[in-house]
């Protein structure tokens, strides 16, 4: 069996009296790409920032490399291998490729120099590791002249420097052309094909089931499926679970009408 | 790797993987792409040179014009340069006056006392230094809007400068014989030292600005503090430092404006706000931050020194100076905003 990056068990988190995760379980090994889907508020931006160390779990387990660990925080995160993109992906538009990859770990030397080449080096290696090359940019592009799709590539080379073994991907295909969005797959497998771990979070129920290798359905705080990409027939067969388990013994017919009626209202 | 059949750059596979190729591939143009917001405020400084030139070209073909351009010019580039750095940071700093004067009042006082001038300037620095680290806490730990701030600052210490010295000035003769004078601020074949040092400043500030960690970080607080932060750079330290950069400036600029006249004022510094604060717009620094230019201010600085002289030699009265100014100064805002798009 592959190994396990880090897995969560039992993770609870309350904000007051409400509960945004109820007891979650969620595991990543090598070299997967994990989708994670679930409606609006069904816990999955706490999920990410949990895994992230931004918000610390009310109660639960985090093991890294099977091992449990304690004082979770950002700082735990990153040293585990943890990389998360946010989904406003958090780039300095202004900057140059290289300046944005090298945000606040640059390469310096002598008195805090930058080591210009060295940055330029690593740079274009990166982006070749993730296919992300072009004839109309160069690592000293502006990232502002740069698609939504080629932005998310920066995020990405961002996220695999300093070996990240687990890159979390929250929303990335969210607002992005088709085209585009077939960049970021590209960037994905290339990721996976070095031997790394993804969580793809979506909204876009068709995309996370043409990237994903396992699925993991989340709903009200819990995790309401998890299954191999092997089990699972289509991306149909996942949007009916959902709205399965969103409107239990619903049938097809008389959900339509609801929703009819509901617009109606 | 794994083959990648679903690749969809796959279709001109063979083209991507070549090495980078940048759209400009003549380093002239590149070169030209880089640096277009300085290039812009370079030929603006030519165009008006130039009408000044056909204007009367008696005058300005004399040395004597340059010369005593290069004596004052100095004192405004220290000053100018660090404030590239604050609002390419997304800050203003309106204090600086105040602090040129509070740090030559302590390197007066120094003198004065019959210590060497070296030691006058190190104090200053020091003032300076920490006049910066004040203005910086109160404006980034304090939460406060640094325009509002800094103008209050501005206001306060000028204040203290005045209520201690109730309006007298210090005569320091003593100067004119010192090493500190001739190594800073004395002539060589006629051009003044001074404006040596400054290059020496603005040469390292551009490379601090392009080359060197804190420059770099500079930027991308400017450009995007939240991202800056979730990457792990102490933002609020790094816009502390801005300001205490122009303090280190300020108290250089203050202790050379005392060189030159071998006397402080009470009112040291205080001429400098506004021509300073055009300089680096001039320079083609946007006042969004994120970007700036530190040759384009220094530039800029020479700009707006060349307007008064230039304007008076020309033949014109002093009454056109200001118009002149306001002139140039909204030409090269509009020359930029044509010349520099912006990103978001």
């Amino acid at each position: 069996m592959a190994e396990r990056i880090i897995e969560l068990r039992d993770i609870t988190k309350s904000y007051g009296q409400v509960y945004a995760l109820g007891g979650v379980n969620l595991s990543v090994d090598r070299g997967e790409v994990v989708g994670l889907i679930g409606d609006n508020g069904a816990g999955k931006s706490t999920l990410i920032k949990i895994l992230s160390g931004v918000v610390r779990p009310t109660s639960g387990d985090i093991l890294v490399r099977d091992k449990p660990v304690s004082g979770w925080s950002a700082a735990r995160s990153r040293d585990a291998g943890i990389e998360t993109v946010f989904q406003d992906r958090a780039l300095a538009v202004q900057q140059t490729i290289v300046r944005n990859i090298f945000m606040g770990r640059e390469l310096t030397g002598f008195m805090g120099w930058l080591k210009v080449n060295k940055e330029i080096e690593e740079a274009s290696r990166l982006m070749r590791e993730i296919g992300f090359t072009s004839k109309v940019f160069t690592p000293h592009s502006i990232v502002g002249q740069l698609s939504g799709g080629e932005r998310q590539g920066v995020a990405i080379a961002r996220a695999i420097y300093k070996q990240a073994e687990l890159i979390i991907l929250d929303e990335p295909t969210t607002a992005l052309s088709l085209t585009e969005t077939a960049k970021v797959f590209h960037f994905v497998r290339q990721v996976r094909a070095s031997g790394r771990s993804i969580l793809f979070i979506g909204h876009n129920i068709h995309h996370v089931f043409d990237i994903a290798d396992r699925f993991v359905v989340l709903d009200r705080g819990k995790v309401a499926l998890t299954a191999d990409r092997s089990t699972v027939k289509s991306a149909e067969e996942l949007i009916n679970f959902m709205e399965d388990v969103a409107h239990p013994g619903g049938l097809p017919g008389l959900r339509e009408a609801g929703e009819a009626e509901h617009q109606a209202r | 790797m794994e083959p990648d059949l679903e690749s969809p750059l796959r279709a001109h596979a063979g083209s991507a993987r070549q090495e980078w190729k940048h759209p400009s591939d003549h380093w002239l143009r590149g070169f030209v792409l880089d640096n277009r917001a300085s290039l812009g405020t370079l030929a603006v400084f030519i165009v008006m040179m130039a009408v000044f030139m056909v204007a009367n070209p008696t005058v300005f073909t004399t040395w004597y014009l340059y010369s005593s351009v290069l004596t004052t010019l100095p004192v405004a580039l220290f000053v100018v340069v660090p404030l590239v750095f604050v609002v390419t940071c997304g800050e203003i700093d309106l204090s600086f006056p105040a602090t040129m004067g509070f740090a030559s009042w302590v390197f007066a006082l120094v003198v004065q006392a019959g210590y060497d001038p070296f030691i006058g300037i190190a104090a200053a620095l020091v003032t300076g230094m920490l006049l910066g680290f004040l203005v910086g806490s109160l404006v980034v730990y304090g939460g406060l809007s640094s325009l509002i701030a800094t103008l209050g600052m501005n206001f306060l210490l000028r204040g203290l400068i005045q209520i201690v010295n109730e309006g007298k000035s210090m005569a320091l003769t003593s100067l004119s014989g010192s090493w500190a004078y001739k190594i800073l601020s004395s002539q060589i074949y006629g051009i003044p030292v001074q404006i040596f040092w400054a290059v020496a400043f603005v040469v390292l500030s551009a490379m601090l600005y392009n080359r060197h960690r804190f420059g770099a970080q500079v930027r991308v607080v400017g450009d995007n503090p939240d991202s800056a932060q979730q990457m792990g750079i102490d933002v609020k330290r790094v816009r502390v430092k801005v300001f205490v950069f122009v303090g280190i400036g300020a108290a250089i600029a203050g202790t050379f404006s005392v060189m030159i006249n071998f006397t402080w004022w009470p009112t040291a510094g205080d001429g400098y706000l506004l021509p300073v604060l055009a300089s680096v717009f001039v320079g083609g620094t946007p006042t969004w931050g994120g970007i700036g230019t530190v040759v384009g201010g220094a530039i800029g600085a020479v700009t707006v020194s060349f307007i008064q002289t230039g304007v008076v030699a020309a033949g014109l009265s002093g009454f056109y100076v200001q118009f002149f100014n306001g002139l140039i100064i909204i030409l090269s805002l509009l020359g930029h905003k044509w010349n520099q798009a912006r990103y978001r």
